[in-house]
């Protein structure tokens, strides 16, 4: 056996993570079995209809650019990314007369611990990210286009370059696609092991061949991004969910989900669960319902509490989370975020100062060092949660430790500062009992930490 | 030494780009680098800086800037071991002390004779596969329980005495 063949045992096929069929209501991972990502499975599904739809070349009109974004404003999508933001508002601000050249870029650069949906989708759906930018490139007047893909999930990488051949030679991209007078060429691009090229200043800066440090705003990206050239950045899954859309309508898509938070999400379930993996349902879905989905509690245990939206975003206790529903909006009411939709479970063994201790030495290691505030502060968090946890904590960590928190939060160029200190604050809101025991019993409250 | 068949491979990654921006090609440059000679040598980073018309101290601000890029040479095998929260909460870090132990080594050590090179991780966007690792920057393996884990390391072991 060589090495190719004795890796090749341990590939993950998909199966667990994607192919259970407890998805409700799915879009995106609608009818996939792991073998069918190709070009000609993806157009038996319905895909490119929505690319020939916009064109024309489906016996219609075609539609106007302002008539696709007038659809995307209508269906309520949302960034998946991690911010939430209007996906047809970010697509109308980008100046569409603007002379020279112009820039999408797909940022598929995930990284947010908890998060493996664009991964898959990338894996077994990389079609509907290809025709997602196409509609967007088209509905905003641009002609190149960037996928820029986390690099440590190479194979994906190489799945989706595959993929992109596979649209070339049928004329899905390039010049003229379709026999149209639209053109549009997309490349896929990889990083190399950055958290902070997820976010998107540092990821422009990352493909264009830099350190991924970020860039103060404004401008934004939609005048200066790209080579300083207006530039809309929108997520994997944004993308993905744009074909449904053009297809079904905007009106269509909204009913999917809830008001202000349109369609359906996958949300990625990782932790105590019995069946950790992705999960697309409509927005709004209880989140127990989703835990049920996600085979519940593992080994019986109970829920004690849940990282609703990626490991940047606030813990929250399972009495607030069985009272919440999966959407931006309850989330940020229930005091967290949906962010990218990672969704970590924690039973009752966990040890809420281990789970901080690790957390905080992630921030610490990925700051990129250009603000003192996030460099210094992420450093002095992880080593207060390191030695609470080691028994050398001081009464006086809690408040030191919240104030560091406070002291970094909006003082930054970029959103890690505030990434690295919304789980401390949350943590510290909600679970401080933990943390003062640490300190007092210089030992851990819950025991086994399995 | 940079071979002529890496050169065409770097082209490949600057056709990508507009033709002022050469450098752009830089981080998969470096990645084709790592994986042809296993590490990225600041006489490699010289190569790449000539072919993509930049500084070397820009391709060394890459280099030390992305985790994944070996600025030291590793062993034949490098395994990097998601140990993040999620990972955690379902034996990532165990996993990466049962290598310890079975190769005897601490994690960022390599073997003695130079096979396997064993390291931590950040998160690899894998969560729902934990315990996962990636092999040589390009091959993740998942599910890795205890079993698997001893399987690929003999696997490894016997793929190296062979070749």
């Amino acid at each position: 056996m060589n090495v190719e063949q004795l890796l090749a045992q341990f590939q993950a096929t998909g199966q667990e993570s994607s192919f259970h069929n407890r998805h409700i209501n799915p879009q995106i991972m609608a009818g996939l079995d792991g073998s069918n990502w190709g070009l000609k499975a993806y157009e038996a599904r319905g895909g490119y209809q929505a690319l020939r739809k916009i064109l024309g070349k489906d016996g219609g009109e075609g539609l106007t650019q302002d008539q696709v974004i007038a659809t995307v404003k209508e269906s309520g999508l949302r960034g998946r990314g991690g911010a939430g933001f209007p996906t047809g508002l970010k697509w109308s601000f980008m100046p569409r007369q603007f002379p020279g050249q112009k820039y999408l870029v797909c940022n598929s650069d995930e990284g947010e611990p908890g998060t493996c949906k664009d991964r898959d989708i990338m894996q077994f759906n990389p079609h509907s990210v290809i025709e997602g930018m196409a509609i967007a490139a088209y509905a905003m007047g641009i002609n190149v286009g960037y996928n820029y893909i986390h690099g440590e999930i190479f194979q994906t990488y190489e799945r989706f370059e595959a993929a992109l051949e596979e649209a070339r030679a049928a004329g899905f991209l390039g010049d003229n696609i379709l026999g149209s007078s639209f053109s549009f060429q997309l490349h896929a691009s990889h990083g190399f092991g950055a958290y902070i090229c997820g976010e998107e200043t540092a990821l422009l800066e990352s493909l264009e061949g830099k350190k991924g440090q970020p860039r103060f705003k404004p401008p934004f990206p939609a005048s200066f991004g790209l080579y300083g050239k207006p530039t809309t950045i929108n997520n994997t899954e944004t993308f993905a969910a744009v074909p449904w859309i053009i297809r079904n309508g905007g009106a269509e898509y909204l009913a999917c989900g809830k008001p202000n938070n349109g369609g359906t999400k996958i949300f990625s379930v990782s932790g105590d669960v019995e069946r950790p993996g992705n999960y697309e349902v409509p927005m709004g879905t209880p989140f127990a319902a989703l835990l049920e989905l996600a085979g519940g509690v593992r080994a019986g245990r109970q829920l004690k509490a849940v990282i609703p939206g990626g490991s940047s975003a606030p813990v929250l206790p399972a009495a607030i989370m069985m009272d919440t529903t999966m959407d931006y909006d309850s989330i940020a009411k229930s005091g967290s975020m949906l962010g990218s939709g990672a969704v970590i479970v924690m039973d009752d063994s966990r040890c809420m100062v281990k789970s901080l201790q690790r957390l905080s030495y992630f921030y610490s290691h990925e700051s990129c060092g250009q603000c003192t505030p996030c460099r210094e502060g992420t450093g002095w968090l992880w080593r207060m949660v390191d030695r609470i946890e080691n028994g050398h904590g001081r009464a006086s960590d809690m408040d030191l430790l919240d104030s560091v928190a406070g002291n970094i939060m909006g003082r930054t160029i970029c959103a890690l500062g505030d990434a690295a200190a919304m789980p401390v604050k949350g943590m510290l809101k909600h679970f401080r009992h933990e943390f003062e025991y640490h300190v007092e019993h210089k030992t851990c409250m819950v025991g086994a930490y399995v | 030494m940079i071979s002529e068949s890496m050169k065409t491979r770097f082209d490949h990654e600057v056709a990508k780009f507009p033709s002022n921006q050469k450098q752009s090609a830089v981080m998969a440059c470096l990645a084709i680098v790592q994986q042809e000679l296993g590490w990225v040598s600041s006489e490699s980073e010289k190569v790449v800086a000539e072919h993509l018309n930049m500084a070397p101290m820009a391709v060394h601000e890459v280099t030390t800037f992305y985790n994944m890029y070996n600025q030291k040479p590793v062993g034949k095998f490098k395994l990097n071991v998601c140990t993040n929260l999620p990972c955690q909460l379902r034996g990532g870090a165990k996993a990466l002390a049962h290598l310890e132990e079975k190769l005897g080594i601490k994690a960022g050590e390599t073997t003695a004779d130079g096979l396997i090179t064993l390291q931590p991780s950040e998160c690899q966007g894998a969560c729902a596969d934990a315990p996962v690792l990636l092999v040589n920057d390009r091959t993740m393996c998942s599910f890795m329980s205890n079993d698997k884990l001893d399987q690929l390391i003999d696997g490894l072991k016997k793929a190296g005495s062979t070749q």
